[in-house]
């Protein structure tokens, strides 16, 4: 199998195969996360919030200044006299939204992560947080899902909030996912951050014998050689790992997904991995503070004494280009996962 | 013999003809490199590129070949989507080579699409999150200061976006508290952001009554009117350091500025031009030039 990231299609740019053109096209803000033959939902979030919003007239949607990019205007569209254009300021975003919460409708607000956590930080700990309103923070761009640089890679916004009490972290893995979360994160009374996996979202949960459920870790595929615990897009990474490793290479590699990182289904987890098998984590997000570290204090904290491989970003800041070369340069794509773990098979 | 008047007219012509032939330089380098990549922040590059050329051409104090020079004056980029106008103003400036403009955004680059200090040699701050230029601005402007260095200047680019953001304000509250007379805010009102025009997204006027209002000595000018933005750096320069007050230049740019075909395109955020427009962009450009110059 070749690697899967070089062909995947960008629905920003379009990525031609790198023998062909020398230069390859940046991802520039926005690029496909699909690997080939994954199928796409187009703008999940947006439809189901539209959808949330038929249903229950306190839904509001706000933005700052990112409504095309982060699939908001489906719902502007649908909803115009419930959508707030709140402008670029998404510390005044962030507050806003606590104050609507705080007179009983239920806002989702979208950015890209990295202003909803290194810029607003303040604003939804003590705004929305400590007050435990129903503020639903819907975070575009997490972890490594542009080329476009630092300033636009998430890569901690996990470490950075997962100290805040009371929120609900989300790391959905595909556009099902994104569609369960709408109406869990609106039924929670407390705040909720999703790492939004925006435009053609890949579709691959529907596979498996799996539905979403708030705080729970579900083993979406068994097997007997090796376990990943994985969240976010990295939970199809792994599934299609899983493919590759049984049909090409006889191992079965059992993918247990997190789509809650906080609070976080430990006991879940623990019960994976407190076996035999070769143990993996897998996320779209550096190494510190993320799902490895989480999962290696669960194991900690039962005593239990077992090596835990992370697959994740490096602790530094990544650098600018197109976004399948970076997914291969920093160990994201399915062929990585693929070699990781026949890595430590050996 | 000539006039004193008649030399001084002479001057300020061939002055003019210098910085609108690095506009034109500037502009055919956005151009190549929107080309190379087939898309980008073309039409504010085109919009801002009268203003960088009457700055790094005329005004700036910089060693095209060292750029980490002590003495020179800071050009600060706020919006690091704007960055292949600063890398087309830096190769007209010389501080890059004009052929590295063909790298802009591709694998290993310098020139990331999001401007950045740690790749680009005459890149003062690393940008991508907006409002955060005028505050490293002040900061830059009170520190060559305390250390009696304020014949050196510090300009700072910002977007009409970027007034959006509390931050800009906070900073613009403090420059005047600080009496920051070499600090100069070049304001690119191009009347669009993400979502769309500035005015449907977030009321922003009125701009000078704003500004004024923090404490800066305002004036607003059409942007891709050379003459008027040359006149506007000479009064800040002028004036800089020992009046003690912080100058802002309100510019108002036409997004795409001086390539008609460009011009007309509506998304003009992002912009996705097809391979065979690329041609008739330069030829419409080096046309319009060829005009003004005759
Ligand atoms: C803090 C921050 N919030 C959001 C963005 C995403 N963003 C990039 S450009 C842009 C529009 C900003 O307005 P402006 O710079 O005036 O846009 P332009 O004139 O280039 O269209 C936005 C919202 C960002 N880069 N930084
Ligand atoms: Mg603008």
């Amino acid at each position: 199998m070749t690697a899967t990231t070089t062909t995947t299609t960008a629905d920003a740019t379009t990525s031609a195969a790198p023998e062909a053109v020398p230069v390859k096209r940046s991802a520039a803000m926005i690029a496909s996360i699909a690997d080939p033959g994954v199928p796409t939902t187009s703008a999940p979030f947006g439809h189901a919030l539209a959808a949330l919003g038929e249903r229950d007239q306190r839904v509001v949607g706000l933005t700052a200044d990112l409504s095309k990019y982060t699939d908001m205007h489906v719902f502007a569209a649908a909803h115009p006299e419930r959508y707030f254009e709140m402008g670029m300021a998404e510390q005044l975003m962030v507050g806003a939204a606590a104050g609507m919460a705080a007179v009983g409708l239920v806002p989702f607000a979208t950015t890209y992560s990295v202003f909803a956590t290194r810029r607003a930080y303040d604003f939804l700990c003590l705004d929305a947080a400590e007050p435990r309103l129903n503020v639903n923070i819907v975070a575009a761009l997490p972890g490594l899902t542009t080329g476009y640089g630092p300033s636009h890679q998430a890569t901690e916004d996990v470490a950075i909030l997962r100290g805040m009490p009371d929120l609900t972290i989300f790391d959905p893995a595909d556009a099902l996912d994104v569609e369960a979360i709408v109406p869990a994160a609106a039924a929670l009374e407390g705040p909720t951050y999703t790492r939004l996996l925006r435009g053609q979202v890949p579709r691959i949960l529907d596979r498996y014998d799996y539905t979403f459920e708030v705080g729970k870790a579900k083993v979406v595929r068994p097997g007997d050689d090796a376990v990943i615990v994985s969240s976010g897009l990295m939970t199809m990474r792994a599934l299609l790992a899983a493919d590759t490793l049984s049909a090409d290479h006889s191992v079965e590699l059992s993918v247990v997904h997190c789509a809650t990182l906080k609070p976080f289904d430990e006991a879940t987890v623990v019960a994976q991995l407190d076996t035999d098998r070769t143990a993996f984590t897998a996320e779209n997000h550096t190494v510190v503070g993320g799902l490895f570290e989480t999962v290696a204090g669960a194991l900690v904290r039962r005593g239990i004494a077992k090596q835990v491989n992370p697959i994740g970003l490096p602790d530094e800041f990544l650098d600018a280009g197109a976004l399948p070369t970076l997914h291969d340069k920093y160990g994201l794509s399915t062929q990585s996962v693929v070699d990781r773990v026949l890595g430590a098979l050996r | 013999m000539t006039t004193v008047e008649e030399h001084r007219t002479t001057v300020e012509r061939e002055r003019h003809a210098r910085v609108a032939d690095a506009a034109y330089e500037i502009r055919m380098g956005v151009l190549e490199q929107g080309e190379a990549q087939g898309e980008g922040y073309v039409g504010q590059a085109l919009g801002i590129a009268d203003v960088l050329a009457a700055v790094y051409c005329d005004k700036l104090k910089y060693r095209a070949d060292d750029p980490e020079w002590e003495g020179r004056d800071r050009f600060l980029l706020s919006i690091g989507h704007y960055a292949l106008a600063s890398y087309a103003a830096l190769a007209a400036a010389g501080v890059i080579p004009r052929e590295e403009l063909q790298t802009y955004a591709a694998d290993g680059s310098r020139l990331p699409m999001s401007g950045m200090k740690t790749y680009t040699p005459g890149m003062e701050i690393s940008g991508g999150s907006l409002g955060h230029g005028l505050g490293q601005a002040v900061g830059m402007a009170l520190g060559l200061r305390v250390q009696g260095r304020d014949d050196q200047l510090v300009y700072n680019l910002l977007s009409d976006g970027e007034l959006n953001e509390g931050s800009t304000w906070e900073a613009a509250m403090s420059a005047s508290h600080w009496q920051l007379g070499n600090l100069i805010a070049l304001v690119d009102l191009n009347g669009l952001q993400a979502d769309g025009r500035t005015d449907d997204v977030l009321r922003l006027e009125p701009q000078e009554e704003r500004w004024a209002s923090f404490g800066w000595d305002v004036q607003r000018v059409d942007g891709n009117d050379l003459e008027a933005v040359l006149a506007a750096l000479d009064h800040v320069t002028e004036t800089a350091a020992a009046q003690g007050v912080p100058k802002v230049i309100l510019c108002d740019t036409r997004l795409a500025n001086g390539v008609p075909v460009l011009e007309a395109k509506d998304k003009l955020h992002f912009l996705r031009v097809a391979a065979e427009e690329w041609p008739i962009a330069k030829e419409q450009l080096t046309a319009g030039h060829r005009e003004a110059q005759s």
